[in-house]
């Protein structure tokens, strides 16, 4: 085992002295003491940090560890109460992101800004000075340049409602590129794209590093930072930890470094094989109800009690849409195209489907799956009315009492069933959330992105509880865009893409590479023709 | 320096304080405002806010004024509550005074029990249809629920004067636009005997107990919170939104229209064309001052009330126009949003030297 660590390590250190270009002056940026207090919160206390030319530098850290405020205060989004920045050897004051883009910092946020009903290059004219737009004669002609130059493939005359997620991310990077960049930061890039867009996407980093560019690069997938980055500066709880070069630890180290010691990360669980169909879909077809969102086409799968199905996809391909037609916040669907237990209740309301045994975790918490100002036990009446209303009045001293329950029995971290839900932190509110759902004992429960933005420690504990409820005979729909995760919790996988569904399999028997190819719509074709053939 | 700065969680404190808050600036406004006209503040003052308290007359009085603001207050407070912005209190109170008077010049001759009750029914049900239009047209169409209830108060307001200038005008009146006066069996009992307050109030105290009750304790009451508090949430657990807004937007008429017929049959005794002095909307204020709490409206119900009062008596004393006591409405208001802006963010004092750093 040592030896094979060994030898990676030196492959990849290889490739790195080809690549790397050896900074001669002072330090592209330089944050000395860092500090940032947001009321009740220490985002950054005393953050360090060098980034040199042409170096990829990860910044790592669990969710609420500062990171995003950290690029923030580069980006000059947030201004720091105390710390200085040294651009190129100079002090400087980001006041504003426009200042920052005229240093040369570009940043591609999580979240994309684009506006969907311009083309892409309105939307990168938009962001432009005037006097960057003077010395651009040609705006098109740059984009098209810049797309061969990298690889990226932008056509600067499409539509931005008409790209893919990962051609919406190319955008961003074009914009940062056509002000001429020297330093890239991007927030967690790789979250939302297909493995084989990610690869692309690790070319176009290294060739910007091979030019001199610095990237400041965040990321929660560890094996991404140990592949291409430089160097790594840890945070945990708005402090630096460690600054280590990736190359030289393993994921599994980086993951203890990020989250202090609890961070055995957990072993493969034993696959399931149900029986007994619990929630069938049949020919579901379902214009969207958003203008841009997805149309389900021709979706067919059984739900089998006693099993996880994951359904892997990059997010926006249709997820969403099939998550609300089956809990019933989206009604439309005609009753025969869903069946819960023999009933057909593709047109049932969504309260009529959770009275038949149907749960959902949303993707949203706050604001969706809890009401932010209401407590937690109010908070538990909101799905869970069964057994504490009496004549139409509420039992609230049962309630209050079942909710402590919840929050002793999922270890959520509050100070008591009067705590209002935005008081959680995002971990501890889904636990709460999951344990509410599989406190009502669901026959079936819709799952999305159970541990997204979650620690370590609250993943665990939310993977145990899914798998407890699928020993019990649930039968669970898992959507999430983490395929380590599917593949550790799912017992049978699909992925959709485009609104269409791929064959279902069984986990021990796909792997990645196929999942892969399948979040990127390589079986729609085959799934086409067998249509036609069946008619 | 002085900095605005988001709070972590809503200051319990501030929702409390900032009606007072509002109040005590707008008696300040209030002087400067008598002063400049060249009142003297003082007596002023005591005249809108002690004098309306002062005798049995006074307070009856002001309770009469009470009653139809505290109905179409509790109403609406469970509206907005439910993110229903109605704004027709008004017209379903001028309604349910117009289907009221229908039915008690019925019996202007007659000594039957159920008289009473049949008006009461009447102006109720008269105040729910007229709730009820701009909420099917909502659910049907998504109609903007604001514009068509401020609309549907003007027809109200046209089909009442249409009322009084023709079908129910008195025939003996002399062409004056009023009904005949209602017979004793058609009005309110009164509570005592030095006044004009009538047994409405205690319908209006009594509805207000029982809205904050199903607020508070119903499984519907904790509906309408989640609605209104987060409608994707109360989407995502699967209440029934067209069952909530019917309950809640019928209630609402209910009560105003009772608020209404209440004043027909009883302080005033007939139907006549200025049978409100803007009660409905006056009660949006209150609702409001009350924080949407059905038992804090009827503090400020009170509050209001002593205004009106208050308003009527500097008119007669002092000669201030009556239009003061919308001005002060008006300002009572506005203080009130900016001092509840203040529930949300808080000032903080930083010292210039941590700048320079």
């Amino acid at each position: 085992m040592n030896r094979d660590v060994n030898v990676t390590n030196t492959q990849i250190s290889n490739t790195n002295q080809e690549e790397q270009v050896i900074p001669v002056l002072a330090p592209r940026l330089i944050l000395k003491n860092i500090t940032k207090e947001y009321p009740g919160c220490l985002a950054n206390d005393k953050v360090n940090m060098s980034l040199d030319k042409g170096e990829i530098h990860a910044l790592l850290g669990e969710n609420g560890a500062g990171k995003s405020t950290l690029v923030k205060t580069i980006y000059g989004v947030v201004s720091p109460n105390a710390g200085e920045l040294i651009w190129e050897g100079s002090k400087v004051n980001i006041s504003n992101p426009g200042k920052a883009r005229e240093l040369g910092i570009g940043m591609v946020f999580q979240h994309f800004s684009l506006f969907e009903t311009l083309t892409v290059s309105q939307n990168i004219e938009l962001c432009l000075s005037k006097a960057q737009l003077d010395a651009i004669p040609n705006l098109s002609q740059r984009i098209s340049d810049l797309s061969q130059q990298y690889g990226l493939d932008v056509n600067p005359d499409r539509f931005v409602h008409a790209l893919s997620i990962g051609e919406r991310q190319r955008v961003e990077i074009m914009r940062c590129l056509v002000q001429s960049v020297k330093l890239l930061i991007l927030d967690e890039p790789t979250s939302v794209l297909t493995p084989q867009e990610v690869a692309s996407l690790f070319i176009v980093l290294k060739q910007l590093a091979k030019e001199g560019c610095s990237i400041l690069f965040i990321s929660h997938k560890l094996h991404e930072v140990t592949e291409i980055c430089h160097s790594a500066t840890i945070l945990r709880g708005g402090k630096v930890v460690e600054t280590c070069n990736p190359n030289q630890e393993t994921p599994a180290s980086l993951a203890k470094m990020m989250v202090g010691d609890l961070a055995e990360q957990d072993a493969g669980y034993t696959k399931k094989v149900g029986n007994r169909v619990r929630l069938k879909v049949k020919n579901l077809n379902l214009d969207s109800a958003q203008p841009f969102g997805t149309r389900l086409k021709d979706i067919n799968f059984d739900l089998i009690g006693g099993e996880i199905l994951g359904i892997a996809g990059v997010a926006g391909n249709g997820q969403e849409e099939l998550m609300s037609a089956i809990s019933g916040e989206d009604n439309r669907a005609a009753a025969k195209m869903i069946y819960l237990d023999d009933i057909a209740i593709g047109h049932f309301t969504a309260g009529k489907r959770r009275k038949l045994g149907m749960a959902y975790v949303p993707e949203e918490r706050l604001g969706r799956g809890a009401v932010p100002d209401m407590s937690l036990s109010e908070n538990t009446l909101l799905t869970h009315s069964k057994g504490f209303i009496k004549h139409g009045l509420v039992d609230w001293k049962k309630l209050k009492t079942y909710a402590s329950q919840l929050i002793n029995d999922y270890k959520v971290k509050c100070h008591g069933e009067f705590s209002e839900a935005q008081s959680l932190s995002g971990g501890n509110l889904q636990k709460f959330i999951m344990g509410r759902e599989i406190g009502q004992s669901p026959k079936v429960l819709i799952c999305a992105h159970p541990t997204w933005g979650v620690d370590v420690g609250a993943a665990l504990a939310i993977h145990q509880a899914l798998l407890a409820l699928r020993d019990e005979g649930a039968a669970i729909l898992l959507v999430s865009e983490d395929i380590d995760e599917l593949f550790l919790l799912a017992d049978r996988m699909a992925a959709v893409c485009d609104g269409y569904l791929s064959p279902l399999v069984r986990s021990e028997e796909t792997n990645i590479d196929q999942i892969g190819q399948w979040m990127a719509g390589t079986f729609i074709e085959t799934t086409g023709s067998q249509t036609e053939a069946n008619l | 320096m002085i900095q605005i700065t988001p709070r972590i969680e809503a200051s319990k404190f501030m929702t409390f304080a900032s009606p007072l808050l509002a109040i005590l600036l707008t008696l300040i406004f209030g002087s400067i405002l008598f002063t400049v006209l060249d009142k003297d503040p003082l007596e002023a003052m005591h005249l809108l806010l002690i004098a309306p308290l002062s005798d049995a007359y006074n307070i009856s009085e002001m309770l009469v004024k009470m009653g139809p603001l505290l109905l179409c207050a509790v109403g609406l407070s469970l509206c907005y509550r439910a993110n229903l912005w109605n704004i027709g209190a008004e017209g379903q109170l001028l309604m349910g005074a117009l289907g009221g008077s229908a039915v008690a010049l019925q019996f202007v001759d007659s000594e039957a029990w159920f008289a009473l009750p049949l008006t009461l029914i009447a102006g109720i049900i008269s105040g729910m249809i007229w709730a009820a239009i701009p909420t099917l047209l909502k659910l049907k169409f998504n109609s903007n629920l604001i514009l068509t209830t401020i609309m549907f108060n003007y027809i109200a307001l046209y089909m009442l004067l249409w009322g009084v200038h023709g079908p129910l005008r008195d025939p003996e009146g002399f062409g004056f636009p009023e009904s005949a006066i209602f017979s004793d069996a058609t009005l309110l009992p009164l509570l005592s005997e030095d006044g004009r307050v009538h047994i409405g109030i205690l319908f209006a105290i009594l509805l207000s107990i029982f809205a904050a009750f199903v607020l508070a304790k119903s499984h519907l009451g904790f509906q309408i919170r989640v609605f209104g508090a987060d409608e994707p949430a109360a989407k995502y657990a699967g209440f029934n939104h067209k069952k909530l807004t019917w309950c809640v937007m019928l209630f609402a008429g209910a009560l105003a229209g009772l608020a209404g017929v209440s004043e027909v049959a009883g302080p005033i005794g007939q139907l006549v064309p200025g049978i409100s002095p803007g009660y409905g909307y006056s009660a949006i204020i209150v609702a409001y001052l009350g924080r949407l709490h059905p038992l804090g409206a009827l503090l400020s119900a009170t509050f209001m009330a002593v205004l009106y009062m208050g308003g009527d008596l500097a008119q007669i004393e002092m000669g201030i126009p009556i239009a003061v006591v919308g001005m002060f409405q008006g300002v009572l208001l506005f203080f009130l949003l900016a001092c509840d802006f203040f529930i949300h963010y808080r000032l903080t004092f930083t010292s210039y030297s941590q700048y320079k750093h």
